[in-house]
């Protein structure tokens, strides 16, 4: 009885002057007569999301949220896996390691994380090096990261530090790691930090050494001014 | 020469040729078991709102994608839960999370979001130790909204939290190409181009997004920033944040 009166009095608020979304449907194609019974949160009276109590379907009919979830990709700062991880089996072993864990050789015996990308950032020297003809080692950074403490920042703390309470910005040049903006030129400030050596000029191309801390491109003409949600509409062709 | 040659003995199998195929983009395809999977993330950016008080976290995944129909039939996979993890008291282990997945109607595709959840509330069901395996916060919902396609778009707001999902321009720029020839000794000695001649390989490419924008009265106090642990002084109390996707077993 209950029931029906409310749907009976919705039905007239629907049919009437206010326009809200008096009806949707759910997975079963049930039709549901109360906007709290499509508005993805658990109210009113319900039993789970937008199911169960007077009004909504039942929840054996509704939305299923059930099941158990587990980590196969994670990311904290851009190009860290990609670009340190080094060989399948490190890579593979740092996105199911939880990011508080990557520090600890007890859980993952076979892969010490940290070592691994140090020697990785070696390597990239060794390349470039070996090409030049040249014996090339990674310098210590314009944060005054050396090569065990830099691998230290990459492995053990793979997350973006955003700071509510500041401005941010990846790296603009006096402020460093408050957040990452989708402008921020994380690829030059990456290989800044790799090649640049403790001035940032180490490799800038400049005084006969080749150019690796800028790739040359920037944001180009994405659109850094729009409202929430941010980003440019999917490009068509 | 004894140093390259320890390195190389040390890594195996890393070869000059690996090195020229592993950074594809920021995080995309970086491993070989999420590789072109709906699991794989391309990218993640966290930073402050148009409204200062907040904080916006933007997962993009399955990148590169191209456009036209690429794009169009790029989906979502309702088997993966997408989280959002906030350090607020510097260990790197999370405290609050965000989640969303995907679930459909009859006829539409939502995307559904819940959170910020407190990891130590005991209604909150996760390994609480790793953060590896959770369910869904169905406790802690915070609303859907209809996933945007390449001709509309839709965004939510519930309780002060804005909320979108869908097709969007790759904000991740790289000259790609000319990075694997440095990484295999290619492009000795002049390195990168000048930016006349450079290339932005993503620029006219598309990711799947999730955007959440939340007011940082949700999440706690920041602790100190984690720089000061290695020496970088000065910096502003910092959370530490993070994305992974999980997929239901």
């Amino acid at each position: 009885m209950k029931t029906y009166n409310i749907k009976v009095i919705l039905l007239a608020i629907c049919t009437s002057f206010l326009f809200v979304q008096c009806a949707d449907d759910d997975e079963n194609g049930n039709v549901l007569d109360q906007d709290l019974c499509s508005d993805g949160i658990q109210n009113g009276d319900e039993e789970g999301i937008d199911c169960g109590g007077a009004d909504c379907v039942p929840c054996e009919m509704s939305v299923d949220f059930t099941g158990v979830f587990v980590q196969e990709d994670v990311m904290g700062r851009p190009a860290v896996n990609t670009a340190f991880g080094g060989s399948a089996d490190v890579k593979n072993s740092y996105n199911i390691a939880a990011t508080s864990e990557r520090n600890d050789t007890i859980t993952f015996p076979q892969v010490n994380f940290r070592r691994a990308f140090e020697e990785t950032l070696e390597l990239y020297h060794d390349v470039y090096g070996d090409a030049l003809g040249v014996d090339l080692d990674y310098e210590t950074n314009i944060l005054g990261l050396d090569a065990p403490t830099f691998s230290i920042v990459l492995a053990h703390f793979d997350a973006l530090q955003v700071a509510p309470n500041a401005p941010t910005t990846y790296f603009d040049g006096t402020n460093v790691l408050t957040g990452r903006t989708l402008g921020d030129d994380v690829i030059d400030i990456s290989l800044t930090l790799m090649f640049g050596g403790t001035n940032g000029t180490r490799f800038d191309g400049n005084n006969g050494t080749p150019q690796l801390t800028s790739d040359g491109v920037d944001v180009g003409d994405r659109d850094l001014t729009l409202p929430f949600p941010y980003m440019e509409d999917a490009i068509s062709q | 020469m004894m140093k390259k040659t320890k390195i190389f003995a040390a890594i195996g199998g890393l070869s000059i040729v690996a090195l020229s195929v592993f950074l594809i983009a920021a995080d995309h395809i970086d491993s070989p078991t999420v590789a072109g999977t709906k699991v794989d993330i391309a990218d993640f950016y966290a930073f402050e709102g148009d409204n200062p008080n907040s904080t916006v976290f933007i997962a993009t995944l399955q990148g590169p994608l191209e456009p036209g129909q690429v794009t169009q039939n790029a989906v979502f996979d309702k088997d993966v839960l997408v989280e959002f993890k906030i350090d607020n008291t510097g260990d790197f282990k999370e405290d609050l999370v965000i989640q969303a997945i995907r679930r459909d109607s009859v006829d539409k595709q939502f995307m559904y979001f819940f959170g910020p959840s407190d990891v130590d509330d005991p209604d909150t069901e996760r390994d609480g130790i790793s953060g590896l395996t959770s369910t869904v916060n169905v406790n802690d919902g915070i609303g859907k909204v209809e996933i945007s396609t390449t001709e509309e778009t839709f965004t939510g707001e519930s309780g002060g939290i804005k909320f979108f999902a869908g097709p969007r321009r790759d904000y991740f720029y790289f000259d790609f190409n000319r990075f694997n020839e440095i990484a295999s000794g290619a492009a000795a000695p002049e390195g990168f181009f000048p930016p006349a001649s450079a290339t932005d390989f993503f620029e006219n490419l598309n990711v799947l997004a999730i955007v959440v924008e939340v007011p940082n009265s949700m999440l706690g106090d920041a602790p100190d920033h984690i720089g000061g642990a290695v020496g970088i002084t000065g910096l502003p109390k910092a959370y530490n944040v993070w994305v992974s996707t999980k997929r239901k077993q």
